[in-house]
């Protein structure tokens, strides 16, 4: 198992995944923006940051990278593909994923750790639905929009993953970004391209502040056990 | 030279001079270096490095004072950032600067811009930028126009901070009238390296090439340094918006990583990033330590617009911009790693033997100057110092007790206030606009005495481009940063003031564990043309000197800003101090909340009768004025090092500095960080409002399982330091005995909204 990061200009998170990887035992690689292949990785991860400096609309210029190609047709394989934050928003620029990113809407950067309820699953996440994960989100453009039908379409067939959720796991009136149906992240219709607004690898290492981001990296790796034992186990 | 150069004359050169700033006998001494009148290009460099901003002409003389070197300092001041050695071959790299005047007429550009140049001072040291901490200064939010800096500068920081992928995570801020024309915005910044790879800013290597990396070269922020930075401001001051910058944060993210890519292969002989007076202060400062000569074309710097004069392109200070020194053998390479980044990269000129700086427009010589003269050459002034009246007034004046507020309903109203408090309320409005957390280092985030970062440098495949991440290594050790100082207190006493900053800095990282190694100094006054001005600029600059030689705490950088004023009134002195201490064991950190109920709570320190300069007087009666507190710098030392003993020791629950507010809203903040309440009972003979918000120095509010309490005690009076028990952790209201019992959640509401409330509504 490899998991491989994409490294576009202005990508600032892609240490950030690495380290996860290592923290797990997974083995990684970073994938060039301007190369055509995936270099025989078994899963894909898009990183946060600001790619291209994100003048236009975020991910807008990301999409058309030489790699991305390559991306669309592993994701067309069944590959699986996660974009985290930016790279969230770079999937939805590509069309793997439906609906767009804009500002949140307080017009504000929203850097806080957040609660997330667990809607269903996919490949790169296999937790009960209605356990709450606690990640942080920092981003200025996290508010998801979408149309009716597509809204529906992802309700019906289960592809909201985690939503803005309170404390508790209750529902909240309004997300705080202002996403609609408070969506944090979505799955495609093969369920292997998934796009979150919360950067799971940054709870990953107890001594930063939390490990709820490992059942992500857990569940695409095929990795067994705990999230809590894999931390005592490294400390 | 054979080349005849167009000099400006006897006529013409002395008006030129006197518009840039330069005083007669300036001009006067740069004839004399260059044996004629000097041509336009030359007389526009020589105002730049010569002024206050470039050259410091004004406050050296006392800047020599400060204790430069330790155990720990690989670099002190002189170079674009101080450098400590952190242990195991680990180096930290951090520097403070202001950009007070660009941010007071263009916020968001101001402040971006203003971590933009921290942050290239930094890499241009081989380090990586690890973190970012603001420390800034506004006047009261009342004002429409405050609310707008304030906003602005916020976002720009974050804007720019985000974007490069640095955490922001500290920082400080103040609402003062006296800022209120002449706001600060102070940036640091921190750098981690190894220290094999500490790089410095210098051009040595006769035929060695200058290249230029970055951005194109335009005309915005002409004369920054010297029209901005060191004059103050008027009316006029709108007019000079086109001296102020504009940041490419996604340029800047490109060139740290192709920086460093640069570096760590060996590619680069010395690497200078374009400041202040742009490409006349990185050449001549990187020649000046090599002592050599350069001969630069600015008809070979890329432009963003046409008919940009030689003089222009010499000072422009267009963000985005380095200049490496490189070896001929190996300028393909480093083109081609520029080139990989998507950045322009151009030969501009050669280091040569002569010592000349050399200026070519093509064929044309616009200037030839002795490189030495720019960077060193500047005058030192001697300036001429007196006592302000209002000091010895303002300190004998006080509060009699009995106009003090004693009854507990009252007193719970004004602790309502406190809490509300623009300068006391929670910061999170702030730092939840920054990204505080990318890096994925930050052990302890924002919004406590002192944050907590990871040493551990991330591998080196993303800089290769594609392939294998190499592993990333990662300590169990890290440093603690906190910035600091009081306005107010530095108004009314700048000696002690300067001294307090210090000691509240120290503080605040000891109570999280760490061991205060070095200091930067941001140093923001007035004019330092007028005598009582520059009376608290010597003040100060003692306090903090003699603070640190007690503390054994060296001063490894910093920057002066003058000329703070508006309208003729000086800002308060206010000698920032950015600290950073070692922590040895990452799980052994404390934090400022209370942790659980049960827990014991127990005063380091011991509450003196001390209101004068406070916060208390400012909020609840309108006066800032008074003796402010004492500091036995002795005992300030124990008490630190009793706190950061106990955190090493896993002895404690929670730690935190009493400061502004005293000790009741440092026991209200670690209730509504933690979520629970407290009952105590603080036992002095004090009256109650003094009890309660005195701002004694040396304090620390500490609570610990209550099995521990006997070993915490024991250290205290090991160390020889006054303590009190004061009560236990648990409930959901805030009571003090006699004094004080509000509801925790009312609490909490007050200090989480009052921020936000003050800025939208």
């Amino acid at each position: 198992m490899k998991l491989g990061t994409i490294v576009f200009p202005g990508s600032n998170c892609e240490q950030d995944v690495a380290y996860a990887c290592e923290y797990l035992g997974i083995e990684h690689r970073y994938l060039w923006h301007n190369d055509r292949d995936l270099g025989g990785v078994d899963a894909v991860v898009l990183p946060g940051g600001f790619s291209y400096g994100d003048y236009l609309r975020c991910g807008a210029v990301a999409r058309f990278s030489p790699i991305m190609d390559a991306v669309s047709a592993f994701a067309a394989d069944g590959g699986r593909v996660l974009g985290i934050c930016n790279g969230f928003q770079v999937l939805t620029e590509a069309h793997l994923l439906p609906g767009a990113l804009i500002r949140n809407t307080g017009l504000k950067f929203i850097c806080r750790e957040l609660p997330l309820r667990v809607q269903a699953s996919c490949a790169w996440l296999n937790e009960p639905a209605g356990r709450v994960l606690r990640m942080p989100v920092a981003h200025n453009e996290g508010n998801f929009v979408c149309d009716d039908e597509t809204l529906a379409a992802l309700q019906a067939t289960d592809r909201i993953i985690l939503r803005y959720c309170a404390d508790d796991g209750g529902d909240l009136a309004c997300a705080p970004n202002g996403a609609r149906d408070c969506i944090a992240g979505i799955c495609n219709e093969g369920r292997n391209v998934f796009g979150l607004m919360p950067h799971p690898e940054r709870v990953i290492d107890p001594v930063c502040g939390g490990i709820d981001g490992q059942t992500i990296f857990r569940a695409v790796a095929g990795l067994t056990g705990t999230d809590a034992a894999a931390a005592a186990a490294a400390a | 030279m054979a080349t005849p150069i167009a000099d400006l004359g006897a006529d013409k050169g002395p008006v030129l001079a006197v518009e840039l700033g330069l005083r007669p006998d300036e001009y006067e001494h740069i004839t004399q270096i260059l044996g004629r009148t000097p041509t336009i290009c030359e007389l526009y460099m020589y105002s730049l490095m010569w002024s206050e901003h470039c050259s410091y002409k004004h406050s050296k003389k006392y800047l020599r004072l400060f204790p430069t070197t330790g155990p720990h300092v690989l670099q002190g001041p002189g170079e674009n950032a101080g450098v400590i050695s952190v242990g195991d071959g680990w180096a930290v790299a951090f520097k403070m600067e202001t950009h007070n005047h660009p941010s007071a007429i263009e916020p968001y550009e101001g402040a971006a811009t203003g971590i933009g140049g921290i942050i290239r001072d930094i890499f241009t040291m081989g380090a990586r930028p690890i973190a970012c901490v603001d420390s800034l200064r506004f006047g009261t939010l009342d004002k429409p126009r405050q609310r707008y800096l304030f906003e602005g500068a916020v976002a720009g920081i974050g804007g720019y901070g985000n974007c490069i992928g640095v955490p922001t995570v500290a920082g400080e801020v103040y609402f003062e009238p006296a800022y209120e024309g002449n706001c600060i915005i102070g940036a640091m910044s921190i750098g981690l390296l190894r220290e094999e790879n500490l790089t410095r800013a210098t051009a040595s290597g006769v035929g060695n090439q200058l290249v230029l990396i970055g951005s194109t070269t335009g005309r915005d922020g002409i004369g920054g340094a010297s029209v901005l930075a060191s004059q103050e401001f008027d009316e006029g001051a709108e007019a000079k918006r086109p001296a102020v910058q504009v940041g490419d944060p996604f340029e800047e993210k490109l060139l740290i990583e192709a920086c460093l890519e640069l570096l760590e292969s060996g590619l680069l002989v010395g690497l200078g990033d374009l400041g202040a007076a742009g490409l006349t202060s990185s050449a001549s400062e990187m020649a000046s330590r090599a002592g050599v000569g350069l001969d630069i074309d600015v008809a070979k710097v890329p432009r963003r617009e046409p008919g940009m004069q030689p003089f222009e392109i010499m000072v422009s200070e267009s963000q985005e911009r380095m200049l490496a020194c490189v070896e001929p053998e190996k300028l393909e390479a480093v083109l081609a790693v520029c080139d990989k980044w998507g950045l322009r990269a151009t030969v501009i000129g050669q280091v040569t033997d002569t010592g000349d700086f050399v200026v070519r427009d093509g064929d044309a010589l616009v200037g030839c100057m002795p490189a030495l003269s720019l960077a060193d050459d500047a005058p030192e002034y001697d300036v001429p110092f007196s006592k302000p009246a209002y000091i010895e007034r303002l300190a004998a004046e006080s509060i009699p007790d009995d106009a003090l507020p004693q009854d507990p309903g009252e007193l719970n109203e004004v602790m309502k206030r406190m809490l509300g408090s623009h300068n006391i309320c929670s910061r999170a409005w702030i730092y939840e606009q920054y990204d505080h957390q990318v890096m994925d280092n930050t052990v302890v985030k924002p919004g406590g005495d002192a944050a907590v970062l990871r040493i551990g440098l991330t591998g080196r495949g993303a800089r290769s481009g594609s392939g294998d991440s190499g592993g990333r290594t990662v300590t169990d050790r890290g440093i603690a940063v906190s910035s600091d100082c009081n306005g107010r207190y530095c108004y009314l006493n700048p000696y002690r003031g300067a001294q307090i900053a210090l000691a509240e800095a120290a503080r605040n990282v000891s109570c999280v564990g760490g061991e205060p190694a070095a200091i930067t100094d941001c140093l923001s006054f007035g004019s330092p043309d007028k005598p009582e001005v520059y009376w608290t600029f010597v003040e100060a600059i003692k306090g903090l000197s003699d603070g640190c030689r007690s503390f054994g705490i060296p001063v490894i950088s910093g920057n002066v800003s003058f000329y703070n004023e508006s309208f003729g009134e000086p800002i308060y002195p206010t000698p920032k101090v950015g600290l950073v201490g070692l922590v040895e064991r990452l799980d052994r950190v404390c934090t400022a909340d209370f942790k659980d109920a049960g827990d014991t709570i127990i005063l380091l320190g011991q509450t003196e009768h001390e209101l004068g300069g406070s916060e208390y007087l400012r909020l609840e009666h309108d006066r800032v004025a008074g003796e402010i507190p004492a500091l036995d710098l002795e005992l300030e030392r124990d008490v630190q090092d009793t706190v950061r003993e106990l955190v090493r020791a896993g002895l404690l629950k929670s730690a935190h500095d009493c400061s502004d507010g005293g000790v009741a809203v440092a026991l209200a903040e670690s209730a509504i960080g933690g979520r629970v309440g407290f009952e105590v009972a603080l036992d002095d003979d004090l009256p109650a409002a003094v009890s309660l918000f005195s701002e004694t120095q040396s304090r620390v509010v500490v609570s610990c399982d209550s099995a521990n309490v006997d070993a915490v005690l024991d250290a205290a009076a090991a160390h020889g330091i006054p303590f009190s028990v004061l009560g236990d952790v648990g409930g959901n209201r805030l009571v003090i005995q006699d004094k004080l019992d509000l509801d925790l959640d009312t609490a909490a509401d007050i200090y989480h909204g009052a921020l936000e409330q003050a800025v939208h509504g």
